[in-house]
């Protein structure tokens, strides 16, 4: 009988506790509940012909028609290629130049050193993409910039960049590296941080070299960050950088062959007013990027689920 | 073993050496920049943009304060949104941190689930706008750079795995003395995480800064642009820029420093942060940790 009081008593104090917490969830549940999931209402414009003066949801109901006239247009396969093309590109060349930048700076001895190349390293993620898209033009711009007056006073002839679709690739590439890769390092670095020093020295006692040493004491400890990122950039890779691919090629026409991507083509087709075929694309993409993500976590838990997001 | 340390110092040589070239790649473009918002439009037309002004003129910068209604007003109105954003958003995600790190609170699932959701999985740029302009009429007010994205699940999370990783026992002791949950949040744990809240808060702060994309969907009302919208469309009209800059500033027989003009505007818009930001730099290495999203 003493028990039973003893743990209803507790039990008031957890409710009490519960309501006091629920509390605390109000004000970010209220803002998630109105600016990202009643959005999710308005999903069903990609299924009507939209029409402004019946509203949402009194406009005929077309089915899949949306969807078909996006698929049937030869925009479809050139914008899917485009942002699934770069999506992987970026995570590569992310896993790559980040985890090398990171060793790098865990390999230096000075404080200083350290301190200075790293806020060197982050100064374009603080750059609005606006910012960005001026550096690119200072250097590719054809009349006045400075890679075609390095190339003429080398005896050539100044290329094109603006209008000629080849090179974006490499441009928008090297600009994503260039903008991103100190923050991703840092990801990698403040993990190094915490790596267990007498790891590498019973390594060296072992007669490890540096690259061995990397490969089996400093990769291995990195993995779960690399997972994580992995899968996160994965879950957006239909969505891919609105900024970069608005802002640095200047949304000239010539170029979206190589520039355009679903999200620039969404908010091209939302300022010529096609709401219900926009809404219908980010449908697509927004399931693509879901099952992604469930699909990667689902065998990265079979693998290795300490690993997994979820 | 002194040959040894001759080894190890070569190879801190030859790292610096590539930390030289790597930061070179970072300057530089600065660089160019400042450079050419330094130089005289008829030396950018005749040897086209260097890195040493090959006639120095201040004219831009002059015309870029000369008429400064625009600018400042972009600048006020970025401000104004930067600071309330960032403010309140900081507040709220400290505050629903709290419940989602502690173990005992009975719907701690479900609201993770219902946070991370909205990182996964978005209903996209048109029913965004429609709930924005058709329902809620936040375009063409203020409100619009405040409101939508105040929460981060991202940040959020990042805070919340920051408060786990915190001593228990602080939690106990604070119930002991009867402390209210409120009062553990607001008393205990929010001072013991500045570093997560400095850096969360300065990240949202920067992206806040840099908004161009909500002038550019909702913003019709010059009083109103951002400071990076201000900068895009003087990138992209020169005739923008012209009006801008004010005819009564130029003479009729002078070229209007086309060039000159936008990477002065480009400086004098891009400088303050870049100039804030290493203060909140040494909270980085330690603040963001990838695995804070993960628990």
């Amino acid at each position: 009988m003493k028990k039973y009081k003893e743990k209803k008593k507790y039990s008031k104090v957890a409710a009490k506790e519960n309501k006091q917490l629920l509390i605390l969830m109000i004000p970010a549940t209220i803002l998630l509940l109105i600016f990202n999931y009643a959005p999710f209402i308005g999903v069903y414009m990609a299924f009507v012909d939209y029409n402004p003066n019946l509203g949402i949801f009194d406009s005929p109901f077309v089915g899949l028609e949306n969807f078909k006239f996006f698929f049937t247009s030869k925009d479809a396969i050139r914008v899917i290629r485009n942002t699934l093309g770069y999506s992987l590109a970026f995570l590569m060349v992310d896993l790559i130049f980040a985890v090398g930048l990171a060793l790098l700076l865990y390999h230096l001895n000075s404080k200083r050193g350290i301190k200075i190349y790293n806020t060197i390293v982050l100064l374009p993620r603080f750059l609005s993409w606006v910012l960005v898209a001026f550096i690119v033009y200072i250097i590719l711009s054809p009349s006045h910039g400075l890679a075609n007056n390095m190339i003429e006073a080398l005896g050539g002839t100044g290329l094109k960049w603006y209008s000629k679709a080849e090179y974006w690739p490499f441009i928008l590439i090297i600009v994503h590296i260039w903008q991103s890769v100190g923050m991703n390092s840092l990801f990698y670095y403040s993990s190094l941080l915490s790596l267990d020093e007498s790891l590498i020295e019973a390594a060296k006692l072992d007669g490890a070299n540096k690259w061995q040493q990397i490969r089996y004491v400093i990769i291995p400890h990195l993995i779960p960050v690399m997972v994580v990122i992995a899968i996160l950039a994965i879950g957006k890779s239909f969505s891919g950088d609105f900024g970069l691919f608005y802002q640095v090629p200047k949304d000239v026409g010539m170029l979206y062959e190589t520039t355009d991507i679903i999200n620039t083509y969404v908010f091209r087709a939302l300022q010529n007013g096609s709401f219900e075929k926009s809404t219908a694309i980010g449908m697509f993409q927004s399931l693509m990027g879901l099952i992604l993500v469930v699909i990667t976590n689902t065998i990265v838990r079979r693998i290795s689920p300490e690993n997994s997001l979820y | 073993m002194a040959g040894l340390k001759k080894k190890k110092n070569r190879g801190q040589i030859i790292l610096h050496v590539i930390f030289i070239i790597i930061s070179c790649m970072y300057v530089i473009p600065f660089w160019l920049v400042i450079a050419v918002s330094l130089t005289d439009e008829s030396a950018i037309a005749k040897y086209g943009y260097s890195l040493i002004p090959k006639e120095f003129s201040l004219k831009a910068y002059q015309l870029v304060f000369g008429d400064m209604t625009q600018l400042l007003q972009s600048y006020k109105v970025t401000i104004i949104f930067t600071v309330i954003a960032t403010i309140l958003s900081i507040v709220i995600m400290a505050v629903s941190a709290y419940p989602l790190a502690r173990p005992g609170f009975r719907y701690r699932k479900f609201f993770t689930m219902f946070i991370l959701i909205t990182m996964l999985f978005n209903a996209g740029m048109v029913p965004n706008y429609m709930l924005i302009v058709r329902y809620l009429h936040l375009n063409d007010t203020i409100w619009v750079y405040i409101f939508p994205g105040l929460v981060s699940a991202y940040y959020l999370l990042i805070i919340r795995t920051n408060y786990a990783n915190l001593p228990a026992e602080l939690i106990e002791a604070a119930k002991i003395d009867g402390a209210t949950e409120l009062y553990i949040c607001f008393k205990v744990m929010i001072p013991l995480s500045t570093p997560v809240l400095a850096s969360t808060g300065f990240l949202f702060l920067v992206s806040k800064w840099n908004d161009w994309n909500t002038t550019l969907l909702y913003i019709k009302n010059p009083d109103l642009y951002s400071l990076q919208y201000l900068l895009q469309k003087i990138l992209r009209e020169a005739q923008y820029l012209q009006q801008m800059a004010g005819q009564g500033m130029v003479l009729a027989d002078e070229v209007f420093p086309t060039e000159s003009y936008r990477y002065a505007m480009a400086v004098v818009a891009a400088g303050p942060v870049l100039v804030i930001f290493p203060f909140f730099q040494k909270y980085f290495s330690k603040g963001m940790t990838i695995g804070g999203v993960k628990g």
